[in-house]
């Protein structure tokens, strides 16, 4: 006899693994499939930014719980609470900044606007030609390559099933609920949960369900160790700079700037039309960058919707399907939106209302 | 606009020089991008200007042989360039490189990839110590600078080119302490017939080993180095026994030394194939992972054609007759009036290429190596990661190469993992019980070598930056 789980997750992310660790808690049976490594999609490959200051202003109470939430995952991830500068270099950027870190304080981030002197103080290293810059001290980072290894021991630590390298191929279903075709044998299941990120797409239309679900490819560089620079989290007005210096001295470059290629050809290009720029705006807030050698480039894929808000709860026309993904600022929100799925698909009240995946999406 | 030639080659050694010319001769507009101030590559590398007058060896002569070749071709020839990146646009490659510390790019209808060869060295305890180098490194040093190591140094490794380095340090007046190598006389024997096909390199080697031992330096056969010592610098070795699977067995015994020169084979430089999508598969008789590419260059990707060491290790003689096959091909490729035939080329290249496959065999490492490799031994120098690291990342479930270097960082520093994948792939492997072709490669990326951030942006006005639209509110 083949064994019948409760629930089987599509997708081995922030997202599938902390629901499935919520879902732990109460005892259900619950099986990971992902088709490469634990934690390596764009769980794992992003710039690991924990920034309250580039989070949508609806979002913000789920980017809090976030925060708390990998702030109590700790040294395992590689939190640290640095604090995060947000710079504007011309007037168009200044006022950017003003009105949306505004809004953001007023939605409960403790952000402030901070003078030249008070970011001299703080940041010796950093350009001389700030206009204007905020200040949020619950900013940091983790680090995001520690994802795969985190959710490999908590997931073995709480006695839920994995499979990596693990390609689901068809999913049908069956008056018992899931099957699951996939490179490594049958998986039966009694629900399914969809949490593959940009890969969500094609698994929804195995069911006939169409996601409008898109790709970003964002760019991520490091760069060879150097001495200390910045001990802050920096970001940029328009949100297209993202900078933190690692313990180990390697500086990490994000921002999103574009790539090349799409999910299902493979992981995605580098291209130098994004990356110079990118980094050419990462040394004008930082000029000691231009000594440093960047030794890797990456991209990852990180799925959106076009109102650029998650999908969360009940797949639509399948019943004891559901769908997690597309959370803009996802590393930062994903683990607590997992619990939130958690506690929905055990058939508890979230604690903050879920994003209907059947709604009426209107593009931003 | 950028400037755009017909065929693009990456590396001026052997394979690429060879493509070169040939392309060249066949009409094509050609470039060939190297690293290096003069063309040679590795094996044929020019003498510094300062030191033109030293005597001539087999490898300067071939080498100038090859730069008046290529000075008298229509090659266009673009020296002391790094190659970072490579990009399609629409059907045209674009190579991205630094040169005089700017990034510059080029066009090319076609693309040739010759990048060669990098080499293996085995971790020992204390291999990361000052006055250790590798063979191929001391090669370059002697070639180039007519420098020697150390005063006493102990050559230790696999293959030929710990007879080609002793026999170099003496002609420069450096003292050999000892040869150390894990391959017996029997191994060399058995190689023999394969060699006959170069009775000039044949004589060569025998005229190494012959000088060595009328010299009275210990060549200490099926022997390994277990230990380099020295606190801020090498002074003595451990050697000892090896069994034939290449563990060691039995008491050490001491050299002492101030240098080191080892290695244990080469591999090939496939980093740019595999940025490019083409797939490798693992061929230990052509020292390990190597992209899949025919005889004659050609590639799955239209346009695109790889030639030389870089597609496995064959050595230099089949490198140069692999370039002309692949400079042919890809004339062909784009000037349908080329229709000389390649098949005198396909049978010299197959006869070299046993010669060199022969020499890769003797090589390439044997699994008891790794003993070798103690828990506290450095794997990865850029991260300063041990055995022991390495191990504990894959006790946590990591049973990939990309799943090690997420979680220890092994790889991510300036090398980009060339000098440590290999020895993670072997740890993994062994501790999965599974064999080393089951453990790929970690995905590339680029920049292909670590490239400063000032070289990539040049001078730029902030106002310029191109910054895309934010993110919605």
């Amino acid at each position: 006899m083949t064994k019948t789980y409760d629930l089987a997750i599509v997708g081995g992310g922030i997202m599938g693994c902390s629901t499935a660790l919520r879902l732990a808690e109460d005892g259900m049976k619950t099986i990971v499939l992902d088709q490469g490594d634990l934690g390596q999609g764009a769980s794992g490959v992003n710039a690991g930014t924990l920034s309250l200051q580039i989070k949508r202003v609806k979002l913000m109470p789920y980017a809090l719980k976030g925060h708390s939430e990998w702030e109590a995952m700790g040294e395992a991830v590689g939190f640290k609470k640095t604090g995060g500068f947000t710079l504007a270099f011309t007037e168009h950027e200044a006022e950017l900044l003003y009105e949306r870190q505004a809004l953001k304080a007023d939605a409960g981030a403790p952000i402030t606007f901070v003078s030249n002197n008070a970011l001299r103080a703080a940041e010796q290293n950093l350009s001389h030609k700030v206009l204007a810059a905020s200040y949020c001290p619950e900013d940091g980072y983790a680090n995001s390559s520690l994802t795969g290894q985190y959710y490999r021991i908590r997931l073995k630590e709480n006695e839920v099933q994995f499979r990596e390298k693990c390609n689901v191929k068809l999913i049908t279903r069956n008056s018992s609920g899931f099957n699951l075709t996939t490179s490594c044998g049958t998986v039966h299941a009694t629900r399914l949960l969809l949490a593959a990120g940009a890969w969500l797409k094609p698994i929804a239309a195995d069911l006939g369900v169409d996601l409008p679900v898109r790709a970003r490819v964002n760019t991520v560089s490091v760069t060879e160790r150097m001495p200390p620079l910045i001990s802050s989290i920096v970001g940029h007005a328009t949100g297209l700079l993202t900078m933190k210096q690692k313990s180990n001295g390697a500086i990490l470059i994000g921002g999103g700037w574009q790539g090349q290629g799409v999910p299902q050809d493979g992981r995605g290009n580098v291209t130098a039309k994004t990356l110079i720029p990118n980094l050419s705006l990462a040394q004008h807030v930082l000029p000691e960058l231009s000594n440093a050698r960047v030794t890797r480039s990456w991209v990852g894929f990180e799925a959106n919707v076009p109102d650029f808000y998650p999908l969360a709860g009940a797949l639509p026309g399948i019943e004891n399907a559901f769908v997690l993904g597309c959370v803009r600022g996802g590393y930062t929100i994903g683990p607590y939106m997992g619990r939130l799925m958690g506690d929905y698909i055990l058939g508890q009240e979230p604690e903050l209302p879920l994003f209907d995946p059947g709604r009426e999406f209107s593009e931003v | 606009m950028i400037k755009t030639c017909d065929v693009a080659i990456i590396g001026a050694g052997p394979a690429g020089a060879n493509a070169g010319i040939m392309a060249a001769s066949q009409g094509c507009h050609t470039i060939i991008i190297d690293e290096q101030a003069m063309p040679g590559g590795q094996i044929w590398r020019a003498k510094s200007e300062a030191i033109k007058s030293a005597p001539m060896t087999p490898e300067i002569i071939d080498g100038d042989k090859l730069r008046v070749s290529i000075a008298e071709s229509n090659l266009t020839h673009i020296a002391n360039a790094k190659v970072w990146q490579i990009e399609r646009e629409l059907d045209e490659w674009v190579l991205h490189f630094i040169i005089n510390g700017r990034s510059e790019k080029i066009g090319a209808k076609v693309l040739i990839l010759a990048t060669g060869a990098r080499e293996y060295v085995q971790p020992t305890p204390g291999w990361t110590l000052p006055g250790v180098i590798g063979l191929a490194g001391a090669t370059a040093l002697m070639k180039r600078d007519l420098l020697t190591p150390g005063k006493r140094t102990v050559v230790s490794g696999t293959g030929p080119l710990v007879f080609f380095v002793a026999s170099e340090i003496r002609r420069l007046g450096g003292e050999v302490a000892a040869i150390v190598t894990p391959n017996s006389r029997a191994d060399w024997l058995r190689a023999l017939p394969s060699m006959s096909y170069r009775t000039d390199l044949l004589r060569r080697g025998f005229v190494w080993v012959a000088d060595l031992l009328l010299a009275g330096i210990p060549i200490f056969w099926r022997h390994a180095i277990k230990q380099i010592d020295g606190e801020t610098k090498v002074h003595s070795v451990k050697v000892s026994k090896v069994s034939s699977d290449w563990s060691p067995k039995g008491p050490a015994r001491l050299i002492e030394a101030d240098s080191v020169c080892t290695g244990h084979g080469l591999q090939a430089a496939s980093d740019a194939s595999q940025l490019l999508g083409i797939d490798v598969k693992y061929q230990l008789e052509l020292g390990g992972w190597v992209p899949e590419v025919e005889e004659d260059g050609i590639t799955k990707i239209n346009g695109l054609f790889i030639c030389g060491d870089g597609a496995g290790i064959r050595g230099a003689a089949a490198a140069e007759i692999q370039g002309k096959l692949a400079g042919l091909s890809a004339a062909k490729s784009i000037r349908p009036e080329v229709n000389s035939s390649n098949s005198t080329l396909l049978n010299s290249y197959r006869r070299a290429s046993r010669f060199g496959m022969a020499m890769t065999r003797l090589s390439i490492p044997r699994k008891g190596f790794q003993k070798l490799i103690t828990q506290e031994t450095i794997v990865c120098r850029c991260e300063s990661l041990r055995r022991c690291d390495i191990e504990n990342e894959i006790e946590t479930g990591a049973a990939t190469t990309n799943a090690v270097k997420s979680g220890s960082r092994a790889g991510m520093g300036p090398c980009g993992g060339k000098y440590c994948q290999s020895t993670i792939a072997k740890i993994i492997a062994d501790r999965e019980n599974q064999s080393e072709e089951k453990i790929a490669p970690p995905t590339p990326r680029p920049p292909l070598r670590p490239v400063s951030a000032s070289a990539l942006s040049g001078e730029f006005e902030y106002t310029d930056l191109q910054i895309p639209k934010p993110a919605p509110l």
